[in-house]
């Protein structure tokens, strides 16, 4: 018995000890972001990125600010696509995922396995794109950027399942019985009784919006109209062409330019709403998993 | 006035369901069914004045191409090769910190690590390719400046291939580490305290009770996630090799999935041809994998079954 709960307890320290390694590990990364974005862009060449500033300075940031125009408008690109796409998106979703549970409608399955077989085969990238841009006309406009992304089969399965568990079966036929009908039904008792549900999903609708890069990269040719993440990334991009053709034709373009620190400046700044958020969201988060792990 | 329980007689009956469903129906028509027709264009030269019925046929060239070039076979070895790799390390280790936290007793501790964890999840792809760069890159990385301050000479990581299927597997990881954690933590959570008092009554040690009750009562849990899993392996992780490789040709003999040289042949080469036969050889590779998984899993459990 004493060996017991000695096993027990070498096996506690043992997890306590991983688990913070682990815990570390998934956020250093982060505390590099950081102390790079205050970090002197000259330290950074000569020094080379650490956890701790060698040389602090905001340099990064004031250079971010200095011309916020493109920044506000990647920002207002990406919160309207979020918004828009999130509440249009929830709203189809809720109502596929109530027809798709009910007992008496009778084509639930085959039209559920319609929805599900896009799982399963597809045409592909390019026929998408293709007919996206040239037959729909799609490019450089903002419906691209949120009709491709209001649903997805997942996300539809997730709803039915939560419907499905918070709301009784009898709930739906005695709400009948009293002569509501079924958008009746779907807005007075669905919307109220599976609001956990319709939270944790206009969640994962939310975050796909905001952490799009994608589409902008597929269909945007209009700098003015980028999502913030692809704002980010062409930052990336462009700094890497400033600080390469500087190294290597001596022309020194970008001496003005502190092309490192803004890069991770730019990173932080649009990272830090997702990371401001975050502790309010993440339990919707873990109840979609655990929901959604078991089939339907 | 409609025959009883036709196709009518139930559209009239239920038309607000019928309605209220129809977008969703309509979305998928177009955007997940409606492209099948393209796929016309694998059998094509394309070209862009032509469109879709005006472009020169040429058969199977585009796949003869891709299969005499060897192309095809190192996408698929490639990406079925990351997505084994994935599936198989990010479930051992998912299930591995799940348990470990789930013996862990301070509230505190348990919710803070949980949220740490599950961090990386929320993050865009494109922040991942600025960690990257700022661990890797050869002149200001922290790798290199950790090697070089250890006496080590510093690695051009960003040409040395070898590396890069193990960088991106620890990245794949780093992402999606929490995300799985969490589904396992809830099944351990949901297993009866009671197995666990037995269990100690008859003096069985914290080994033990993990893996004669813990680990067998995780089976379900990891059955449907790895059939999941099984279901979409050819479908590569485009974003995370995309925004870590990028256009870095040095590093493509390793990292090249189907995804990937998809989006090159559409964005850089505008190879529309070429690109969407590659993409319908991965569509109908993973259709006849995820049939012939759902096939034999019918025969051994059909609980299990995908559909």
């Amino acid at each position: 018995m004493d060996d017991n709960i000695l096993s027990s307890r070498v096996f506690r320290m043992m997890a306590y000890l991983i688990i913070t390694i682990f815990s570390l590990l998934c956020l250093f990364p982060f505390l590099l972001i950081i102390s790079g974005s205050l970090t002197a862009n000259e330290s950074i060449i000569r020094d080379g990125f650490h956890l701790i500033p060698k040389v602090f300075s905001l340099e990064g940031y004031e250079m971010v600010f200095i011309f916020p125009a493109q920044l506000i408008k990647a920002y207002s690109v990406t919160i309207f696509v979020t918004v828009v796409g999130t509440l249009v998106g929830l709203f189809l979703i809720t109502m596929a995922g109530y027809v798709l549970q009910r007992k008496d409608f009778k084509y639930r399955n085959p039209l559920s396995f319609f929805i599900y077989f896009t799982t399963l085969f597809g045409g592909g990238l390019v026929p998408w794109y293709i007919m996206l841009t040239t037959y729909f006309g799609l490019a450089d406009t903002y419906a691209v950027l949120i009709l491709p992304g209001l649903m997805t089969p997942f996300l539809i399965i997730l709803m039915k399942n939560f419907i499905k568990s918070a709301i009784p079966e009898e709930l739906f036929e005695s709400a009948k019985i009293d002569g509501a009908n079924d958008f009746r039904i779907y807005y007075s008792i669905v919307l109220k009784l599976a609001m956990p549900g319709i939270a944790t999903v206009g969640l994962f609708l939310a975050l796909t919006y905001w952490n799009d890069w994608f589409m902008s990269s597929l269909f945007i040719n209009d700098v003015s109209m980028y999502q913030l993440q692809y704002y980010l990334y062409n930052t990336i991009n462009t700094m890497m062409f400033v600080s390469q053709m500087a190294t290597g034709t001596g022309v020194t373009l970008g001496r003005d330019i502190p092309t490192e620190s803004t890069k991770m400046a730019m990173a932080i700044v649009v990272t830090g709403p997702i990371i401001f958020l975050y502790p309010f969201v993440q339990r919707y988060f873990v109840k979609g998993l655990t929901i959604g792990a078991v089939k339907g | 006035m409609f025959k009883k329980k036709g196709f009518l007689y139930e559209l009239n009956k239920n038309r607000i369901m019928f309605l209220m469903i129809a977008p969703t129906l309509l979305f998928f028509l177009i955007n997940s069914y409606a492209p099948m027709v393209g796929i016309y264009y694998a059998f094509t030269s394309y070209d862009f004045a032509g469109g879709l019925f005006g472009s020169p046929f040429v058969g199977l060239d585009n796949f003869k191409f891709l299969t005499q070039s060897g192309i095809l076979l190192k996408l698929t070895i490639n990406t079925l090769g990351y997505n084994v790799v994935f599936i198989i390390l990010g479930n051992v280790i998912s299930i591995g910190a799940a348990i470990l936290l789930s013996e862990v007793r301070g509230k505190l501790f348990k919710k803070l690590s949980q949220s740490i964890m599950f961090l990386p999840y929320f993050v865009s792809f494109v922040l991942i390719s600025v960690l990257a760069f700022n661990m890797f890159n050869a002149d200001s990385g922290f790798v290199n400046q950790l090697l070089k301050s250890l006496g080590f000479d510093p690695v051009d990581i960003y040409n040395t291939p070898w590396l890069w299927p193990f960088l991106i597997t620890a990245f794949y990881i780093w992402k999606n580490l929490g995300y799985s954690m969490v589904i396992y933590l809830a099944s351990i959570m949901g297993i009866s305290d009671e197995y666990y008092e037995a269990a100690k009554i008859d003096g069985a040690n914290i080994f033990q009770r993990i893996w004669y009750i813990t680990i067998p009562m995780l089976k379900s849990t990891f059955i449907i996630l790895l059939l999941f899993a099984l279901g979409s392996i050819m479908k590569g992780q485009f974003d995370l090799f995309y925004q870590l490789v990028g256009n870095n040709g040095v590093l493509f003999n390793v990292t090249d999935i189907v995804d990937t040289y998809v989006y090159r042949s559409l964005k850089v080469n505008f190879d529309i041809g070429m690109a969407t036969a590659a993409g319908l050889y991965q569509s109908i590779f993973g259709f006849v994998m995820i049939m012939t998984v759902n096939y034999i899993i019918k025969k051994i459990n059909d609980d299990y079954a995908l559909f």
